[in-house]
This record gives C-alpha cells, structure tokens and sequence, in this order.
C-alpha cells in the first residue's frame, strides 16, 4: 500500500483490493506486516505468518503470527519502558498522546482505505478513524487531570499531613475489542486509558484487523512514543493471551476483546497467580470516547503520610 | 503474669469440657539481652473482664435475628493468654449462609436501597455513637479473644473502629460529592470475609463503607476472634438497624469460601492472606462479582543515617511490635543505612528491654499474646529458619507467661534478601535487619519482593523522602511515621497485596457501580 486510494476507490472495496494501487497501471508496492515489539518491527521470532483476506476473500497480505516466545519478549520490552514513561511527567505523556491525534490526523486516508478494504464502508470508516483521533485527544487532555480528580489530601485526626496520588500499575497487557468497525478506535480505546498514566502495554490485535493495527504502529513509531510504551502483536489470542495472563511481570490485564467466555474466565483465574488486575470482557458503546474509570483501573493509589511538627 | 480474668459463667462452664491443653512449640536457640538498668518493674493493672456479659453460646445472626446453625454444630473460641474458653461459636455452612444471603437480598431490594442517603448515614452514625458508648466492653473482650494488649484494643482498635462509622455516616448522602460527573449505585449484596488481627477494626473497614453506599451485608468473622463482631450484633439491634442489613455468619474457612462463592452475592471484600486472596480471585473469575483485596505484605521500613534516630526506633518498634507483628503493613524488614547501623541497632536493643510482654488485659502490656497455636507454629517455623538460613537472633531477656501463646519480641541481623525471613510474611513480632548504603540500593532491596502494601522512610531531608516516596512500590508510605491508620486515609496494596482501597474517598468505589453520567 505504497499510495493511499483515493476516496473514490476507496468508496468501492469491491473493485480493489488495499494492496494494490488504485493508481491506473502502477504496480504498487504491497507492505509486510510484522509485529510491534520494543519500538522496532520484527516478524515474529517463530517465522509464522498467515494469509490475511479483505472483505471479498481476496489476498491482503501476510500477517506475522506472533508466538508465546514473541509475547514474553514484548512483556520485557514493556518492563524495560516502563519506569522511564512513567517517570515523564504527565503534561509530557499528554504531549506524546496529542502527537498520536496529530500524525494519525496526517494519515486519515490511509487508515481510512484500510478499513474499507478490510469490510467498512467508507463512512463508517471515516466515523471510526475520527473517533480513534477524538479518543487519542479525550485522553492526551487527561494526562495531567485525573490524578487531580481522584487523588485528595485526606484530613486525619492527628498531626498528619496526608494525601493519596494514583501511580501506574506497571506493564499491562491488552486483548483489543473484537467489535465489527473497531479496529482503529478499539486499539485507542484500550491502549490510551492505559498508557496515559505511564503504564506500559502488550497488545494482542484485533484478530478481525491485524492490518490496522500494525499500520497504528507506525503511527506510534513516528510520535514521540518511547519504544517498548506500546507493543503490539497480531496473531491469535487464544494463543497469546494465557502465556500473557500468566506472566509473573505483567501487572494487570485487560480482556476487553476476549469473546470466548470460557476462555475469559481462565485467563482471569490464571491471572490470579500474581494477582493481576483483571478488566472483564466489554462492548464499547457507540458513543464512547474515553471514561475516568477506564484510566482508574490501571493505576494504584499511593497514600503518604508525614507528621506535621517543628 | 498470666493472672486469671475474672471468668464468666460461660467460661467458667466451658473450662470443664475444654480439650486438654495444647503444647507450645519449642522456642529457638537464642542470643538473649541482659535485663539492663532500662527495665522497669510495673505492678500489674489489670484490666476488669467484669464489664462483659458473654453468653454461653452464640448463634448466627441472620435476617435480624439469633438463628441456630443447620450444622448443628458449635466450635469454641479459647483467649489465647489463657488458654481458656470464652464462648461456643455457630458453625455456619453453606445453607445458612444461604440464608444470611437471602436475607440481605431481601433487606437490599425492599429495604436498604429504598432509604435516602441521609436515613442510611443517621443508622451509621447511631452504630458509631453506641459503639463509642460501648467502647470499654469491645476493647476488653477483643484482648480477650484476640491476645492483643488493652492498651491498643482501648486506643486503637476501638475508636478507629468507631471512627470509620462516623465517617463513613457523613458520606452516605454525599455519593454524588464523591464521584462528580459520574453515575453511582450499590451493587447489592456484600459479602466480606475478615482477618484475626483487628477483628472489630475490619469488621468496621468492611460494614461502613458498604452500607453507606446502600448496600447490605454478609460477613464472616476470623474463626479465632469472632466474638466481638457478635457482640456488634447487640449494636446493631440498639441502633435499630433493619432486619437482613447485616447479616454475621460464623465459622471456618469453608464459611468463608461459601460466602465468597454465592452466586448472588455481587461483592467480595476479603482481608487476610494472599495465598487465600488468589484462591478467592480464582474463585471470582468469569463472575460480575466486584472484589476487593487487602492481603500480605512484607514492609519495608527505611532508616537513613540523617534521620532522628530516637523517632526512628520508636517507629521501628511501633512497626513490628504493635500487636505482637500481626499486622499485614508491620515494618517487618528495616533497612538500614550502614553508617547509621550500630547506633541504630544498640538504640533499638535497649528500647526491646523495656518491652513489656504478658497479659493482653494488663494496660502496661506492650506485646500481647500470639493469637492462635497455629500462629504461633508458623513463627515459630520461620524463626528456626532464619537461625538456620545463618541470621543472627537476638531477643530481650524478657520472661513469658508460663500459660499461652507467647513469643518474644524477636530482631535478626545478618540477614540477607534471599533469607525466608527477609521474603515471607512472618506475620509475628520478628524483625529483619539489612543494610544499604544509597537510595538506590534501598529501593531496589525495598522493592524486592512480591508484596506491596506499605513502606517506611526516616530522613531529615525533604526532597529525598518525595524521591523515596515516588520510588516506592507500595499503597501506604509513612515518613518519619510508622503504622497510622485513619478512617480518611485510603489503605491498600500493590502487587500481591492486593488491590482495592479501604477507607477514605476512595473507599466507597469498590462498593458502587461507577459510569459516566
């Protein structure tokens, strides 16, 4: 996808598929897809990929199939960004946020003819990429606001002063939501809340778009996002997520997109093991943009307490 | 020592049918303190045991009213400094806690969640009023039951426990306060599970917030101190609670699994061990159950060499010693700084010999017994292991009661991160000794374990307790301070502490559902 399809094509999937220009006579130059992985873009370790079809069942591309290896790999990324992206200060993590709606912004066209290809109309693909643009924004303005909203001074009885500030929780992984037309908007809907108060993240893509989300990629890998901030595997969540669930060094884990319940409520109970805050499964509404608690559940709260004297 | 409470009648009768008196376990091998000029001889002031009108036996309280077990069967509840029984307890299985469900099922849906705010905060502050009005009573009868001196159940546990309700009381018509530009509602049905160590503080951790954002209640005491949280009962029919509102079933761990495992209950609250925190977090998995977990910890209580040294052991003792350690945010690791070591370490030698260890209801009692056998076992066994594993012990030449479970206040120095007693929860009056040389290294050592509860930092310097602060992986930090509770301040852990807030603001979220409005 060497050159966005215009609007026009873009309109009509049926004619052409993503990977090959719409531009009369070019032979286009069709991208790999690889994985996300500590600022850089390997394929997976295991060498697997897999065939991804558009909409018609023609051939898009090869998507890297990440492995348990792949995951484990993404977790140590994700530690190693971790105290540095929670150590920015928070006007800074809101800067890094805003510059993902910018460059994301730059490249609506193209995020747009993907999702077409991919079994979007062109309006709801454009809804969508306007609404991933909002959520990026909705949380770059929180960055340095919510800890003002849910930490306090608290008035003890005794010479205390004493106040409670919300800190990351640490590395946390994400299954993005499985929702027909969220592919771009679920990615911002996981992935924001949980980065804006300098967590670190593995997320196992869509598996209904891998393409989007590797493309979401780029967009993080030319804004500011420190690497290894967001990692983000394509391949299958029934394979990625119990190695993530049970992972000693991931701290929380969000089950947004994990449809199978059965499997839900194992990756719950083996996330027990270290005691990993778990987000159940959900359906985003329509209209959601971004909420509080979705920032809330991945942090925890520090309370300090210093005498008051001479 | 061991001077005899005054028995009641219940005791009295039960004292015949009681089992033979069980062993302690062998003490370790020991360096001892010499008795200095520091230790003071006080003349026992015994608490008066006559103040309490304990009944012989004690049914569950379900919907209101006294309610046998259909278990039929009854378990004693024994003062570990005596030894002797105190009262039978109901065993609660998994029918009456049914029951007590059904109960607070009804109370929520035609009851509770009827009531405006201020009506459910006007019975919290009753309950908080009458315990106060009751404070002498409770504070007796929880040294008795649960082995901790008179003097912190009398100043601590009580009026904390008292204080939670005022609290909680005021905010009960003020959820939207709380919560600005968010929907609130209670979930339903609470059922809370709760530890041994501050039986009533917990019960009233867990209770005040819970109702006070409109939900009822099932709760199930420690097995070994359930006494005064039935003596809360008594509390709650003079405040004129609603029948089902609270609803206290006793009994063991499979009481307690039964109330985490019912299907309608929506919320878990659970304070005690983490190994029992991950089996509950297994158990709620795949439910809508809302749950909060307050579990272990393995604190670590930072000394530099700048800090007021004399604050600093007086915090280091508050932080292991207070209760006898059984405090899952106890300092039990104290760091340090090399230059500041020997003083430190002599300092804190001569302070452990002016200890005071012995009779709970004795109000000159510093170190009260240890709550159960089984506790005292697990001391016990790690001690002999940190004597095994190479740390050197010392303890205050201090002597034990002859009856109970005692164990002397404990340092080990010598010890490093790998030893047990530097990674496991000892969860007993036993101190970890390590050093460091920078704040660097403090961190890194601190933050050396699974837990995160709490933390402790000592330093005359500003900046560097905001840095330590910052650095810290842990839900409460107290600078130049050790072990404050307040009802305002929110507590709860990191990692494997657990997760959830109790008390303060933040208290009330795990018990109401929360959206955007």
């Amino acid at each position: 996808m060497a050159t966005a399809p215009t609007k026009k094509t873009a309109a009509k999937p049926t004619t052409k598929a993503a990977t090959k220009s719409a531009a009369a006579g070019r032979l286009g130059v069709p991208k790999t897809y690889k994985l996300y992985l500590g600022g850089k873009f390997p394929r997976s370790e295991s060498g697997r990929s897999f065939a991804f079809a558009d909409a018609n069942g023609e051939f898009l591309a090869n998507v890297s199939q990440a492995s348990r290896k792949d995951a484990r790999d993404s977790v140590q990324a994700a530690r190693k960004a971790q105290g540095g992206w929670a150590k920015a200060t928070a006007y800074n993590r809101g800067q890094v946020l805003y510059r993902i709606a910018e460059v994301l912004d730059g490249r609506r066209d193209q995020f747009v003819a993907e999702l077409v290809a991919t079994g979007s109309t062109a309006r709801a693909a454009e809804a969508e990429v306007e609404a991933a643009i909002a959520t990026w924004i909705f949380h770059a303005g929180f960055a340095d606001k919510y800890s003002q909203v849910i930490g306090s001074t608290n008035p003890v009885a005794a010479p205390y002063f004493n106040f409670s500030l919300p800190e990351a929780t640490g590395v946390v992984a994400l299954v993005a939501p499985q929702q027909a037309g969220w592919s771009l908007r679920g990615i911002a809907a996981v992935v924001a809340p949980a980065i804006v108060s300098g967590n670190t993240v593995v997320l196992v893509a869509s598996e209904l778009n891998p393409l989007t989300a590797i493309s979401f990629a780029e967009v993080l890998a030319t804004s500011d996002v420190p690497g290894g901030v967001v990692n983000i595997l394509t391949g299958f969540v029934e394979e990625l997520a119990p190695g993530l669930a049970a992972h000693m060094d991931v701290n929380a884990i969000d089950l947004a997109g994990v449809e199978d319940t059965t499997l839900a409520r194992d990756l719950e109970a083996t996330g027990a093991e270290n005691l990993k805050r778990v987000t159940r499964p959900r359906t985003f509404a329509p209209r959601h943009v971004g909420e509080l608690n979705e920032i809330v559940r991945f942090t925890e709260l520090k309370t300090v307490w210093h005498p008051i004297g001479v | 020592m061991a001077t005899k409470p005054s028995s009641t009648s219940a005791a009295a009768q039960a004292a015949a049918t009681q089992p033979a008196a069980t062993k302690r376990p062998a003490p370790p091998k020991t360096t001892r303190g010499k008795a200095g000029p520091n230790r003071w001889d006080y003349a026992p002031a015994l608490e008066s045991t006559k103040i309490l009108q304990l009944k012989d036996r004690y049914e569950l309280f379900i919907d209101g009213a006294w309610v046998k077990p259909t278990s039929k069967q009854y378990f004693q509840t024994v003062s570990p400094s005596t030894l002797k029984p105190l009262a039978e307890v109901a065993q609660g299985s998994a029918k009456d806690v049914d029951k007590a469900v059904a109960a607070a099922r009804r109370a929520f849906e035609n009851d509770w969640s009827k009531r405006s705010g201020a009506e459910r905060g006007r019975f919290l502050f009753r309950i908080a009023r009458i315990l106060q009005q009751r404070a002498r009573e409770f504070a007796v009868l929880e040294s008795l039951d649960g082995g901790k001196p008179i003097k912190e159940s009398r100043d601590v546990d009580v009026p904390l426990a008292a204080a939670h309700f005022f609290y909680y009381a005021g905010w009960a018509d003020k959820l939207e306060y709380a919560f600005p530009g968010q929907k609130v509602r209670p979930l339903g049905v609470a059922g809370q599970v709760i530890p041994w160590n501050f039986p009533l503080m917990m019960l009233a951790w867990k209770v005040a917030p819970a109702l006070a954002a409109g939900n009822t209640v099932v709760l199930k005491p420690a097995e070994t101190t359930p006494l005064t949280a039935l003596l809360f009962c008594e509390v709650l029919e003079q405040a004129g609670l609603p029948a089902g509102v609270v609803n206290i079933v006793t009994g063991d761990g499979t009481t307690g699994a039964a109330v985490v495992g019912h299907p309608d209950v929506d919320k878990v609250a659970f304070t005690g061990s983490t190994a029992v925190g991950k089996q509950i977090a297994r158990a709620v998995a795949g439910t809508d159950k809302k749950v909060t977990l307050e579990l272990g910890g393995k604190a670590a209580n930072i000394v530099f060499d700048d800090a007021p040294l004399d604050q600093a052991v007086e915090g280091i003792v508050n932080g292991i010693y207070f209760n006898q350690g059984h405090v899952c945010c106890a300092g039990s690791r104290l760091f340090v700084q090399e230059s500041a070591y020997d003083a430190v370490i002599s300092k804190l030698k001569r302070r452990m010999e002016t200890l005071r260890i012995g009779d709970p209801l004795d109000k000159n009692t510093d170190v009260g017994a240890i709550n159960s056998k089984a506790q005292l076992e697990r001391i016990t066994t790690l001690v002999n292991a940190g004597v095994e594993e190479g740390a050197e012990i010392w303890q205050p030449a201090c002597d034990l009661p002859k009856k109970g479970y005692f164990f002397r206040p404990t340092i080990f120095t010598g010890v490093s991160q790998s030893h047990r007693i530097a990674q496991e929860e000892i969860f007993g009056p036993v101190l970890s000794v390590l050093t460091f040389r920078t704040p660097a290294e403090a961190i890194e050592k601190a933050n050396n374990t699974p837990y995160g509860l709490s933390a402790g930092v000592w330093t005359d310097k500003g900046s560097r307790i905001l840095s330590m602060v910052s650095k810290l992986k842990a839900g409460v930090v107290w600078a130049n301070t050790f072990n404050r509770f307040d009802p305002a301040s929110p507590f709860g852990g990191y990692q494997e502490s657990g997760y959830g807030r109790e008390g303060g603001l933040q208290g009330l979220a795990p018990y109401l559902h929360i959206e955007k409005a």
